[in-house]
């Protein structure tokens, strides 16, 4: 299964596209500008609770996170947040890696 | 696992050099292999040793070079793409007839096909870009 990261949140349609192609038990992670679709009441919440009903895991990247002025409890429920050495281990742990740029 | 690592961005203009950092320095203090990291597009800014950022803000071309020194790493430099943006090691220079040199220790110019073989090589390609 692939990991797939998204650097975007808003601008331009990575983030759509990738989960629309994204399959079951796929993992994407949202890094860098990505890490606000996980951020609580916006208007992306509810395509990101939508995903993860059809069984793509979601990440956002922590550190990005704290960056932008998030803390961790202001994201979605059933996002996992993980820190560089998590975003590794996902890479390690799925078959490959593909970067939605 | 063995990660090989691609930068397409250009230092201070995106994050993607330091996302790439921060991945490639987890990878090995965490027991991974990184075969190479391919400098390339702007990331081939990431490569030169003329650049003085302000003294309270990172270094990212000086944190290349330590993690290179720390644990052997192959860092290398697009030629084509840097040969269009001004960066040069001295054997190009001289080749261009060009009076200077700025490619930092650490990192060295070679061509697309270091890519390619880092794709074959490694376990998983990370791609850091835009």
């Amino acid at each position: 299964m692939l990991l797939h990261t998204v650097n975007k949140s808003f601008e331009r349609n990575s983030l759509d596209a990738c989960l629309r192609l994204a399959k079951a038990g796929s993992t994407v992670l949202l890094i860098e500008d990505g890490v606000y679709a996980a951020v609580q009441g916006t208007c992306l919440e509810g395509k990101l609770k939508q995903a993860m009903d059809t069984g793509i895991n979601l990440c956002v990247l922590a550190p990005d996170l704290l960056a932008r002025g998030f803390a961790t409890d202001k994201v979605i429920a059933g996002i996992n947040a993980v820190d560089y050495a998590g975003f590794v281990q996902l890479a390690a742990d799925h078959s490959s890696v593909q970067s939605w740029l | 696992m063995k990660f090989g690592i691609q930068i397409n961005e250009g230092p201070y203009q995106h994050q993607a050099s330091d996302t790439a950092y921060q991945f490639t320095k987890a990878a090995l203090e965490n027991g991974h292999k990184v075969y190479r990291v391919f400098f390339y597009h702007d990331a081939v800014n990431n490569a030169t040793r003329l650049a003085v950022p302000p003294q309270d803000d990172r270094n990212i071309t000086k944190n290349w070079q330590a993690l290179a020194k720390e644990y052997n790493l192959d860092m290398v430099v697009c030629i084509a793409a840097a040969q269009r943006r001004g960066l040069l090691d001295e054997n190009e220079a001289k080749r261009q007839g060009k009076d200077a040199s700025n490619i930092a220790e650490g990192f060295r110019i070679s061509g697309l096909g270091q890519l390619i073989e880092a794709g074959i090589q490694s376990d998983r390609l990370v791609v850091f870009g835009d």
